[in-house]
């Protein structure tokens, strides 16, 4: 019995002390043959799965691509939905290797939080979605009102700053999802819904009727979404980081999906760099060569994965406006791949 | 094993000073040593989860300690029974998430307790009506899980309330999808005087009951003690409130935009979380209060008929005192209960200790370590003192043996 116990003590302690020193991520998704993804329980456009149960979104086409550039396949990802509050806490932990879910860049969770932002996948900002009929034309109007938001958030803030910095009162109630603070503003529980707009449009599709809500004009704040990794794995840290830089790049280029394979032969050397044809390929990543053509292959280019989730392919037909690349008027530039 | 320690120096063998027996096969040391051996395991265990975590935190680059709690906050939160504002800081969100926990459960306990003590009786009735009803409710309530009764409260009863303009309006209070808001109470000058009333005819009917107890055992006559103190404490100071002439203003709600101003409005989230935790406890505590007056031998309810003592007197002096001994250990453990299921609130979006603390300020702060420790301390420390509460409570309940 005695023995029993000091074996346990042992054995957990041991165990306790492991947890130190953590392997490299990279290995660790390798040897496990899976990504490990967390997303939202369901934003339409950014991660939600389909009638087949198959997760469709902007935030999972960043885990496909991770995953192509790592396993090979952009199939091989399990996604884990996480709600707002536990998302830091599942990448500390290990849970995940990845967080995408439309997680706002801010300074306080780059710096304290012991995690990296590794770019940005969409640039978002802060709206107030409210009925129709009550003729509202700005935020100002909102005195005195009962907001619905989600905890967790830089939107919970942003609405307490804005309406503070108005002298404007305002009653949150705040939920633990975000689908659960947009159905609450649909039933009536209160008079504006609040969240980042490309979710609000989103979520309004799937109101009783969307066509009675509308977004008032003010745009609250600044929210660069993108993926999140743990800090101190830097390899990892630029796997994610170049994933995105080569979705951009191929955009920029013009390969897509459809012509990867006839692109390969091109003479252009930036393509050629592009499709691991020549240039720096996998070496300094620590992945196969073909990477990036991997991911142009199986997940396609930024504007396929725009056009197909968010933008004019998807049912929230969300202008490209300032997520547009660099040379089109937006703010989307990646660094050359050479 | 202890039982083989005597055989092993034989009986009648000289204990000389250089005795056989070895210190560890004496038990008493032997206990000693394997105490203290354990001690020390569990210490070294707990000392290695402590510095592994911090180490881990530091490597990670985690920022720690407790400095988060003077930050400040910058979110809002719907209910708070002490000043709060966005510019308050993470410290005081801990306090406005422990007072609204606390207030549910609080509220929840009286409750669940009258609830509970009605339908227990109610299931033991003669009546064969009422009996079978409060069987079904008990029944029912008790077998649903507590999370799908606080869903069903909240999204399917109180979100089919109609909207603020077209409010159920009854007695100046309004009904509303928002909750319920009623006139505010208004103090004005006098009023002071009404709350001295109201101690004087406290302190006046402990006085008259202890002259009616000396009455009894003196002479054996009842006084209506009861009765005497009640109007005493309702009576005196509402004549002290007519005599100052009604120092009581109200605030009454008005519509005003969207929301309705002034009065007191009280939450649909509070409200769902109420009901739910009511109306479960209160069927584990019917239970409760059956099986304890069951306890009690049915020979003394017949020597309290031989001795010709009425019914409702039999309930209070025969039954009820006895029946608590069997009651109040079995009721401690609901109230612990109701006080740790009231963290059930974040998911109707009532914002306690749980939903504020352990939620938002976790969440903006990244401190889980901190945040999670704090929180299960306060459940420990409210769990802790309603026990100790009970137990005092117990101990003079208990019957007295001479």
């Amino acid at each position: 019995m005695m023995k029993k116990a000091l074996a346990t003590a042992i054995v957990m302690s041991t165990a306790i002390s492991g947890l130190a020193a953590a392997e490299g991520t990279l290995e660790a998704v390798k040897a496990r043959g899976v990504l490990h993804c967390g997303v939202t329980s369901g934003v339409p456009g950014f991660s939600v799965p389909d009638e087949q149960g198959n997760w469709k979104g902007l935030d999972v086409d960043v885990c496909r691509s991770v995953a192509a550039a790592t396993l090979g396949d952009a199939t091989k990802v399990k996604y884990i939905p996480l709600t707002a509050k536990e998302r830091f806490t599942a990448l500390q932990s290990g849970e995940i290797d990845v967080l995408s879910r439309v997680t706002t860049w801010t300074q306080t969770r780059d710096t304290q939080l012991g995690l990296n932002f590794t770019g940005v996948t969409y640039y978002d900002g802060q709206g107030f979605l409210v009925k129709k009929d009550l003729g509202l034309t700005s935020v100002k109007e909102l005195d005195g009102a009962t907001v619905c938001v989600q905890s967790g958030t830089t939107t919970e803030l942003n609405l307490s700053d804005y309406f503070r910095a108005n002298g404007i009162t305002f009653t949150p109630v705040v939920f633990d999802t975000n689908e659960q603070a947009a159905s609450s503003f649909d039933t009536g529980r209160c008079d504006s819904f609040t969240t980042d707009l490309s979710q609000a449009y989103g979520l309004r599709t799937r109101m009783s009727d969307p066509d009675a809500v509308v977004a008032l004009p003010e745009v609250i704040s600044k929210e660069p979404l993108g993926p999140v990794v743990r800090q101190g794995d830097d390899q990892w840290f630029n796997i994610v980081k170049w994933s995105l830089f080569a979705m951009l790049n191929a955009e920029e280029l013009g390969v897509t999906s459809a012509n990867a394979d006839e692109m390969k032969s091109s003479e252009n050397p930036n393509i050629k760099r592009l499709l691991g044809v020549d240039g720096p390929k996998g070496k300094g990543l620590d992945i196969a060569d073909d990477w990036s053509y991997q991911i142009i292959k199986q997940v396609g280019n930024y504007a396929e994965s725009f056009d197909r989730n968010v933008g004019k392919d998807s049912a929230l037909k969300i202008d490209r406006g300032i997520n547009a690349l660099w040379n089109q008027g937006g703010f989307q530039y990646a660094p050359p791949m050479r | 094993m202890s039982e083989d320690t005597p055989k092993a120096d034989k009986p009648g063998s000289s204990r000389a000073p250089s005795s056989e027996t070895r210190f560890w096969n004496d038990p008493a040391k032997r206990a000693l040593i394997f105490q203290a051996l354990l001690i020390g395991i569990i210490g070294f265990f707990l000392f290695s989860i402590v510095s592994n975590t911090l180490n881990n935190l530091e490597t990670r680059g985690i920022t720690t300690g407790f400095g988060f709690l003077t930050d400040e906050a910058g979110f809002s939160i719907p209910l708070s029974l002490i000043d709060y504002t966005a510019a308050d800081s993470y410290g005081r969100t801990f306090i406005v998430g422990l007072l609204n926990t606390i207030l549910v459960s609080v509220l929840g306990i009286i409750a669940a307790t009258l609830l509970g003590f009605v339908m227990g009786v109610a299931r033991l009735s003669d009546n064969w009506m009422i009996a079978k009803l409060s069987t079904i409710y008990i029944e029912i309530f008790r077998n649903i899980p507590l999370l799908l009764q606080m869903f069903f409260w909240y999204f399917a009863v109180l979100r089919s309330l109609p909207s603020p303009r077209q409010s159920i309006e009854f007695l100046g209070s309004f009904l509303n999808v928002r909750g319920l808001s009623v006139p505010r109470p208004v103090a004005e000058e006098g009023l002071g005087m009404v709350f001295w009333a109201f101690v004087v005819a406290i302190v006046l009917s402990l006085i008259l009951v202890r002259w009616a107890h000396r009455r009894q055992d003196a002479t054996g006559q009842i006084f209506p003690s009861g009765w005497a103190s009640t109007g005493l404490i309702l009576g005196l100071p509402l004549l002290t409130f007519v005599i100052m002439g009604a120092p009581l203003s109200l605030d009454a709600p008005q519509l005003r935009g969207f929301n309705f101003t002034g009065g007191m409005t009280l939450m649909p989230e509070l409200v769902a979380l109420w009901l739910a935790l009511t109306i479960y406890t209160s069927t584990f505590i019917a239970e409760t209060v059956r099986g304890g007056i069951l306890a009690v031998p049915k020979g003394q309810l017949e020597a309290a008929s031989a001795l010709g003592l009425p019914k409702t007197r039999t309930l209070r002096l025969i039954v009820i005192p006895q029946a608590m001994r069997v009651i109040i250990p079995p009721l401690t453990s609901q109230y612990l209960n109701l006080t740790k299921n009231s963290s059930l609130a974040t998911a109707i979006g009532y914002p306690d200790l749980v939903s504020v603390f352990a939620g938002t300020t976790l969440n903006q702060t990244g401190q889980a370590i901190e945040v999670i420790s704090m929180t299960m301390a306060v459940y420990l420390t409210l769990s802790l003192l309603t026990s100790l509460f009970m137990n005092w409570y117990n101990k003079r309940m208990a019957l007295v043996e001479r």
